[in-house]
């Protein structure tokens, strides 16, 4: 009972990083960069829904919406201002970049005064609420957040496989250049691949939220999400959340079952080792270069 | 404007160009050695920071700068320089084979982070070295019998040959002699095969491999002397802190130092002290310029990273090249004055190249 108890903790965990690490893919497949900023993004999320639900006193959907709407068009701003202009130059310049970013985003926080510097709570209607299902003692805002990942990861299967936008995101992540010349406005296509990442990320800033409250630092969750991503192969959206769930649930259960420390560093061994045996992950694709 | 009229191929690999540079880097070196004399205590302690950085820059310059591998755990090696030289120092031993210790197990690491990096590139490499980095952290935290864990490890100060290195001064000294070594050690070596092979990695690795380059072994040689470095300044940085806790070896310290070299100017050795001495005299800058912010930006605990995170954006927004790129625009315009043209260092435009297929 304790080992699904702590699987159901480290599922719920996952999602979150598998969350994250569907915006790092959802970019890398799009532009080629790696984003870093991906986890500041998340606790700028989590700060909307703050600022939504306690300053403007909205309710809970509709600061959920109004969240996800602002930091889409951050994505969108982010994309138009910075990282257009320096496509092309090498990607550890792209990254250095995002890195800049996530500086700005989390320093900048910490500027607003009385807020930036303090632990909130995220006043969700379902906190602190427990079900009891056959022995089982289950927290409602990790079910909330199982649920939602499920829920947004058929969304964004739906819209990849089945409407346009999607159809024309994938043509133009598998070869930008072919997906130009049929027309597809590739540029726009970048700047909607980031709002949507932005979304994502706010998403799973709001999900987070209720479990590890919200300050500045949250973001630096984003750091165990990319073992997660490349866990599952960089290139592969669905390898993204699988990859989330195994670093999850290694993380809970080494939490439970290893001495002390294993637990902070569980992931990046998971990763050190699936980079020795399957250099691109699970779901990741290989390709050569050939000259 | 100055014109190199060449009669000799030795001419072209020569370390000192013209008469220019003897002059310039004389007076430096002569200026630099003179600071005990010259610079308050305050200062000679930045300096000294300043050459510590630049060594463990030189170390990241070799790999991110000359060989294109990118490493985000880079202040791994630094700690364990720190730590081997803190341990054996308290041990007893003299610090010429202390720091010798130091670099040999930071070269040692880095060759096993470089393994992977024969196998995985880009990204994947960024994340081997990021995952390397945290576990090399939590190793310090944990491992108390030698490292004293998180309750820290003072470190004694160095002694060799019946002199104890104990003043400012006598450190700064030494601290100057290894890093004009370790300078002169990476010229010569990028100017010599093995470096030119670097470079050639660096920009093509497909066209690198088909002129006979054999990429494992430079890859892994890159590794091992950029961490050798790393080591040889972590010695430093121990013996000057005097004070050792894990969390002065975490990522923010491995982003530092990438911010080093990106601002400084990423393949230039004097993109790596122009980096360090913005990393060392920026904290300084900013608390300087506190009175003269409002209160809620001043008292912020994040001013420094905006300000970090802003010069980093700038930097590879409009200046790719970094400092040492700003300095050669100067420079130019300088030299060619009035006739400057805007252009001359237009950034090509590159259509998007892709990594995957690299």
């Amino acid at each position: 009972m304790q080992f699904v108890q702590l699987v159901i903790a480290g599922i719920a965990q996952g999602c979150i990083y598998g969350l994250i690490a569907l915006g790092f893919v959802l970019i890398y497949k799009a532009t080629e960069t790696v984003s870093f900023a991906q986890g500041d993004l998340m606790m700028l999320g989590a700060f909307g829904g703050l600022a939504c639900m306690t300053f403007l006193g909205f309710p809970f959907w509709l600061s959920v919406l109004a969240t996800i709407a602002a930091m889409a068009a951050l994505g969108l701003a982010a994309e138009r201002v910075v990282i257009r202009p320096i496509l092309g130059q090498p990607a550890f310049s792209i990254v250095m970049l995002t890195i800049g970013i996530g500086y700005i985003v989390r320093g900048a926080v910490t500027m607003i005064p009385g807020i930036g510097t303090e632990t909130h709570l995220l006043p969700v209607p379902y906190k602190d609420q427990i079900w009891n299902a056959g022995g089982l003692v289950l927290n409602v805002e990790q079910m909330v957040v199982i649920a939602s990942t499920a829920l947004l990861c058929t969304g964004l299967f739906v819209l990849f496989r089945y409407s346009k936008l999607g159809i024309a995101m994938q043509a133009s992540s598998q070869n930008q250049l072919a997906a130009y010349y049929m027309g597809i406005p590739v540029q726009r296509l970048n700047g909607l691949v980031w709002a949507l990442a932005a979304g994502v990320a706010a998403i799973a800033g709001i999900l987070l939220a209720p479990i590890t409250f919200v300050h500045a630092n949250m973001g630096l969750i984003g750091l165990k999400a990319f073992p997660a991503a490349v866990v599952g192969g960089f290139s592969s959206l669905p390898g993204a959340i699988v990859g989330g769930l195994i670093i999850g649930i290694v993380e809970s259960l080494s939490g439970f079952y290893l001495p002390d420390g294993f637990k902070d560093v569980a992931a990046y061994i998971v990763v050190l080792i699936m980079l020795m045996l399957k250099p691109n992950g699970l779901f990741g694709e290989k390709v050569r270069k050939k000259v | 404007m100055r014109y190199l009229f060449r009669t000799d191929y030795a001419q072209d690999i020569r370390l000192a160009k013209h008469g220019g540079h003897l002059f310039w880097y004389g007076a430096l070196l002569l200026v630099l050695a003179l600071a005990p004399w010259l610079l308050p205590e305050y200062w000679l302690a930045q300096l000294t920071f300043v050459l510590i950085y630049g060594v463990v820059g030189l170390g990241l310059m070799v790999l991110a700068g000359f060989t294109g591998l990118f490493s985000l755990g880079h202040a791994a090696f630094l700690g364990v320089g720190a730590y081997t030289q803190a341990v054996l120092t308290n041990a007893g031993l003299p610090f010429p084979i202390a720091l010798a210790c130091a670099a040999g197990l930071s070269a040692a690491a880095g060759v096993v982070v470089g393994l992977p990096a024969l196998r995985v590139k880009g990204i994947y490499l960024g994340m081997a070295t990021l995952s390397f980095g945290f576990i090399i952290e939590e190793v310090f935290a944990r491992w108390e019998r030698v490292t004293g864990g998180n309750a820290g490890l003072s470190v004694r100060s160095p002694e060799m040959f019946g002199w104890a290195v104990d003043t400012a001064t006598e450190f700064y000294a030494l601290c100057l002699v290894i890093t004009v070594a370790c300078t002169l050690l990476i010229l010569n070596l990028l100017r010599a095969p093995t470096g030119r092979a670097f470079v050639a990695i660096r920009d093509s690795e497909i066209s690198a491999q088909s002129m006979g380059i054999h990429l494992a072994y430079y890859k892994t040689l890159s590794f091992a002397i950029s961490a050798a470095l790393a080591g040889v300044g972590g010695a430093l940085y121990a013996h000057n802190l005097r004070f050792l806790s894990p969390d002065q070896f975490n990522l923010l310290q491995s982003i530092d130092l990438l911010l080093m070299v990106v601002i400084g100017g990423l393949g230039s050795i004097h993109g790596v002290f122009l980096g360090a001495i913005f990393l060392i005299t920026m904290p300084q800058l900013i608390s300087a310029s506190k009175g003269w912010l409002p209160m809620v930006i001043a008292d912020a605990p994040g001013l420094k990273s905006v300000i970090y995170g802003l010069a980093l954006v700038l930097f590879v927004l409009f200046e790719p090249m970094g400092m040492y790129g700003r300095w050669l625009k100067l420079r130019t315009y300088l030299q060619l004055f009035p006739f400057y043209r805007k252009g001359l260092f237009k950034r090509q435009k590159s259509f998007q190249k892709s990594d995957r297929l690299k």
